[in-house]
């Protein structure tokens, strides 16, 4: 099965060439060999079973769950010592979903610690090695789900992106990772990082993939208030590579490289062949065009992000006091165990976080920061609800370039590209569909390019890159060890 | 002698199927951790949906206050760590309560007093604490039953305005089938501020805050306490020693204990929770409220002075208590003569209820279809008013019906003219030195004649009839 597509793995299933248990047992055995390299999982579901084979395309097929989603009697990490030992009684709403349509969940995949970081090194398991070069990082969150699929052990697996971190991991993995509109599919069950930002999705290793995937997760879901209605789109369904007549624009402010006063040789590069992929969409019939986005504007997102996501973050993670779940802390009262557990059990990374968090809530600190950042987020997706008026979708070239080495140090980027790195933030400010395809190559290493369109129009942010896709010889590829 | 200024946060469990943000059961239970959803332990992952029934039931309460209610429906978090906060956070209306700037008029000892509400909102409670010698015990049955808060204004100046407001409110819960108010069960609690200044000042003097304070006789022992306690410092020149601090109560000594200063303050850090997305308040919405709010006792106090010709005093007794103004009601719709049943309510069945304070006028046996089947058998003439009353303690004593008493003692009044002359005849002429010390002005012998004759009748002679059959024949 390795590096076979859902609709490839389907006609062997109903053709009777392989059972739903010889997949099982072969996903499961590929993890295990992938297992020492990457270091992909917090847990194999070794007792995985086939299920029932029919008409249904995802019925009997193996996939992957990052660990911030709640899988009923198996370990659920969010890859954090503070749920080290968390067995939750419940499904998250897209996992049952999938049950349902005869999915088969055979992993669960490390993240960075509680989906907070962009590196995939922050993990209470350890670092996650990406397989096109073990010295890389696979970027995060998603990470293990990105590596696991990218290595072909399975054709998804399940990702959450609240700031980049299922299409950043997609891009330097050289696969695809598809964030859907913001409430289509159930937060449910997956533990949250920044609840206005986060946004269930799928990396997979093509387009169609991960349209079947997202149709068979989707939903308005009654324990989840943000979800919508959307049974009247089918995305696999509406594919349609005609995209002749598509307006797409690029923000020229950051994707030329004449605007980088020093630029690294991978950032030349990367935004070289971003150009070569431009033209791609102009020989299919789109029209692409460059826009300018006032720089103050884009030199606030990140910090933006960083005042949003934190204080969502330091409130939703409040619920981590070992006193009902978790492994629990020491102490004579119940503050200290409280104290104890949250001291014992997160990461640094995770204490500044809720440290900065805690402080741009501070009252006398609230206006300045936490509300400020609010409006400044208005003021971002009113400027693309504006640009959007005119263009089906927003094209851009995915981070600087290729994996970083797993000791770069994501928090010192330079100022001049940290605008760059952050970019796909926008389509967590928005609530935007948005998907990263693999779009060629930089020093051996897989780049992507990512397609952010309008609030509910997946369909077309699916059908551009559905095409874009088709020129390209990327799609099903599977990680190979070059270096 | 100074002013005291009072304010006050009246916390209520409100009534509903469900919790305000999950969909386990809000109920009563003896047996800790019964009634409990993966959201109100906190469980990872779980998202908060709002109870539309609690939502609906809050824009009522703030429309009977007269609040201004905003255009959507928000809610915020309460960020502090506390063993009994799952959370981490409590969710409730901070920026943007379901009614502010309110106002109600309420009668204290005789008087019109105008209560200003700053705000009621809509929130959920949390898990309760049992201490132990060296433990202690969460129970979360109590996490995420609904709660409205209502603040008002330092508007109050005694503890018997504070208490007649309260009574007030309460009333309106009961009568709107929002909150039970059962003390008992905990479902009520009250934060106190309490201040003094003197009585020409316009200053406001320094707050304390009294928190949770679970009883209305505590909430008026608190009030009490502080004024007389804030008063003799004040007098005493040691007004500096007065601190804006939070007090508690202690029930076993009726003062208030200092709990934590203004310094050790928590900043809650509140922000909108992103869970919920803001919900529009239409005016279709607020229409169907506004035609679905129910009588309330000052309204169903007017009608029983107007329609039915009721005392202030007794309508006020009627609907102190909304069960006890529903059983009248009841009473009257069935047929009842409201002034009838209002003194059977008001005399008889109340002091049965009085008895004891576990009971309400829902447990006692007599059901209100039995009191309109009394008061219509002496309408009737069937029996007297004294046998009435026989028949009331019969039927607590018996569990039967008044008919059913009636049959089984044979109290029917006697409709026979021919049989009650015939003992009007006897008692005469049993009784000549009687009829003697009538006509010589001794009036009240005729009373005894007739006592004769309902004697001779066991009861059954129609007393007034009897009487008018004397007379006739002692002339």
């Amino acid at each position: 099965m390795i590096g076979k597509s859902i609709l490839e793995l389907h006609d062997e299933l109903k053709n009777g060439k392989v059972t739903s248990n010889e997949l099982v047992n072969e996903s499961l055995k590929a993890c295990h060999e992938i297992q020492d390299k990457t270091n992909s999982f917090v847990t194999i579901i070794d007792d995985a079973k086939g299920s029932e084979v029919t008409d249904d395309l995802l019925s009997g097929i193996p996939y992957g769950i990052k660990d911030i989603f709640s899988t009923k009697d198996i370990l659920s990490t969010g890859s954090s010592n503070t749920l080290n030992n968390y067995v939750p009684f419940f499904d998250a709403t897209c996992v049952a979903n999938l049950k349902k349509h005869g999915a088969v969940g055979v992993a669960k995949t490390v993240l960075d610690e509680l989906g907070m970081g962009g590196t995939g090194t922050t993990g209470h398991t350890g670092i996650v090695h990406n397989p096109w070069n073990l010295e890389r990082q696979t970027a995060g969150s998603s990470a293990g789900s990105a590596a696991s699929v990218a290595c072909g052990v399975y054709p998804y697996a399940l990702g959450s992106d609240t700031g980049d971190s299922i299409r950043k991991p997609a891009a330097y993995c050289g696969i695809v990772g598809y964030k859907p509109t913001y409430g289509m599919i159930s937060r449910f069950g997956m533990f949250q990082f920044a609840s206005s930002l986060d946004t269930v999705g799928v990396l997979t290793r093509n387009v169609e993939d991960a349209a079947i995937a997202v149709d068979g997760m989707k939903g308005l879901d009654e324990n989840d208030m943000t979800t919508w209605d959307s049974s009247s789109i089918n995305l696999f369904k509406s594919l349609n590579k005609d995209v002749k007549g598509k307006k797409l624009f690029y923000i020229e402010n950051v994707c030329d490289i004449n605007n980088y006063s020093n630029p690294s040789e991978e950032l030349k590069e990367h935004l070289n062949n971003f150009k070569e992929t431009i033209k791609r969409c102009e020989e299919l019939g789109i029209s692409v065009s460059k826009v300018n986005i006032d720089s103050k504007l884009l030199n606030a997102l990140y910090s933006t992000y960083v005042v949003i996501s934190c204080a969502e973050a330091t409130s939703n993670m409040a619920n981590l006091t070992g006193i009902s779940f978790g492994p629990g802390g020491e102490g004579k009262s119940p503050d200290e165990m409280i104290k104890d557990h949250r001291t014992k059990g997160f990461s640094p990374l995770i204490k500044r976080r809720f440290v900065i968090g805690s402080y741009v809530l501070q009252r006398e600190n609230q206006e300045k920061f936490f509300l400020n950042a609010k409006r400044v987020r208005r003021l971002i997706v009113n400027k693309m609800n504006e640009l959007f008026k005119e263009y089906d979708a927003m094209i851009a070239p995915v981070g600087t370039g290729p994996a970083k080495y797993i000791d770069d140090n994501k928090n010192v980027h330079d100022k001049e590209t940290r605008v760059l790195e952050e970019l796909l933030q926008i389509g967590n400010f928005g609530g935007y569909p948005s998907i990263t395809i693999p779009n060629g190559f930089v020093n051996n290493l897989p780049v992507g390019v990512n397609i952010t369109g309008k609030v509910k129009d997946d369909v077309s942010v699916l059908n551009i890159a559905y095409a874009l896709e088709s020129t390209m010889n990327y799609k099903n590829q599977l990680a190979r060890e070059e270096n | 002698m100074y002013k005291a200024v009072i304010g006050l946060e009246f916390h209520c469990e409100m009534k509903s199927h469900t919790k305000v943000f999950s969909n386990a059961i809000n109920g009563f239970s003896k047996l800790s951790n019964q009634l409990v959803a993966p959201l109100d332990m906190g469980f990872p992952g779980t998202l908060p949906v709002v109870n539309k029934t609690c939502v609906k039931k809050a824009i009522e309460m703030a429309m009977i206050l007269n609040c201004k209610i905003p255009e959507y429906m928000e809610f915020d978090r309460k960020n502090y760590f506390y063993p009994d906060l799952p959370k981490g956070y409590q969710l409730t209306q901070f920026f943007n309560p379901v009614g502010v700037d309110g106002k109600v008029v309420i009668e204290v000892n005789g008087k019109e007093k105008e209560v200003l509400i700053h705000d009621i909102h809509l929130e959920e409670d949390s898990a309760s604490l049992d201490h132990y010698y060296d433990t202690s015990n969460i129970d979360y049955n109590r996490s995420g039953v609904p709660l409205l808060e209502l603040v008002t204004e330092p508007c109050l100046n005694s503890a018997d305005e504070a208490i007649e407001f309260l009574e007030y409110i309460k009333r309106i819960y009961e009568y709107t089938d929002i909150s039970d108010c059962d003390t008992k069960k905990g479902q009520i609690r009250a934060d106190v501020n309490v201040s003094i200044m003197d009585n020409d000042s316009k200053e406001l003097g320094t707050k304390v805050e009294v928190k949770n304070v679970n009883s209305f006789d505590s909430i008026r022992k608190t009030i009490e306490y502080e004024i007389e306690r804030q008063s003799k410092l004040k007098s005493e020149g040691r007004y500096d020693e007065v601190v804006q601090e939070t007090r508690r109560f202690d029930d076993e000594t009726g003062t208030t204990i200092h709990m934590r200063s203004k310094a050790d303050a928590i900043d809650y850090k509140y922000f909108t929770d992103p869970n919920i997305p803001k919900y529009k308040i239409t005016n279709e919405l607020l229409e169907e409220i506004k035609k679905n709010i129910p009588m309330l006792a000052h309204e169903r106090k007017n009608k029983y002075i107007s329609e039915y010709n009721l005392s202030e005093y007794d309508a006020k007794v009627l609907v102190k208590n909304k069960k006890v103004s529903d059983y009248f009601e009841e009473c009257v719709r069935l047929g009842a003569d409201a002034k009838s049943a209002c003194n059977w309510i008001t005399t008889k069945v109340l002091a049965e209820v009085n008895k004891s304070d576990e009971i309400t006028i829902d447990d006692v046996f007599i059901r209100p279809s039995m009191i309109a089947e009394l008061i219509k058998l002496i309408a009737d003439k069937k029996i007297t008013n004294n046998q009435g009353k026989e028949v009331f303690t019969k039927m607590l004593e018996e569990h039967l019906t008044p008919v059913e008493i009636v049959k089984k003692y044979n109290m029917e009044i006697l409709e026979d003219d021919n049989l009650v002359n015939s003992l009007v005849d006897e008692v005469l002429s049993e009784n000549e030195k009687a009829i003697e010390d009538y006509k010589n002005g001794r009036t009240n012998m005729l009373d005894y004649l007739v006592g004769q004759v309902m004697k001779k009748s066991r009861g059954k002679a129609n007393p007034v009839d009897a009487k008018n059959k004397l007379l006739e024949k002692i002339k």
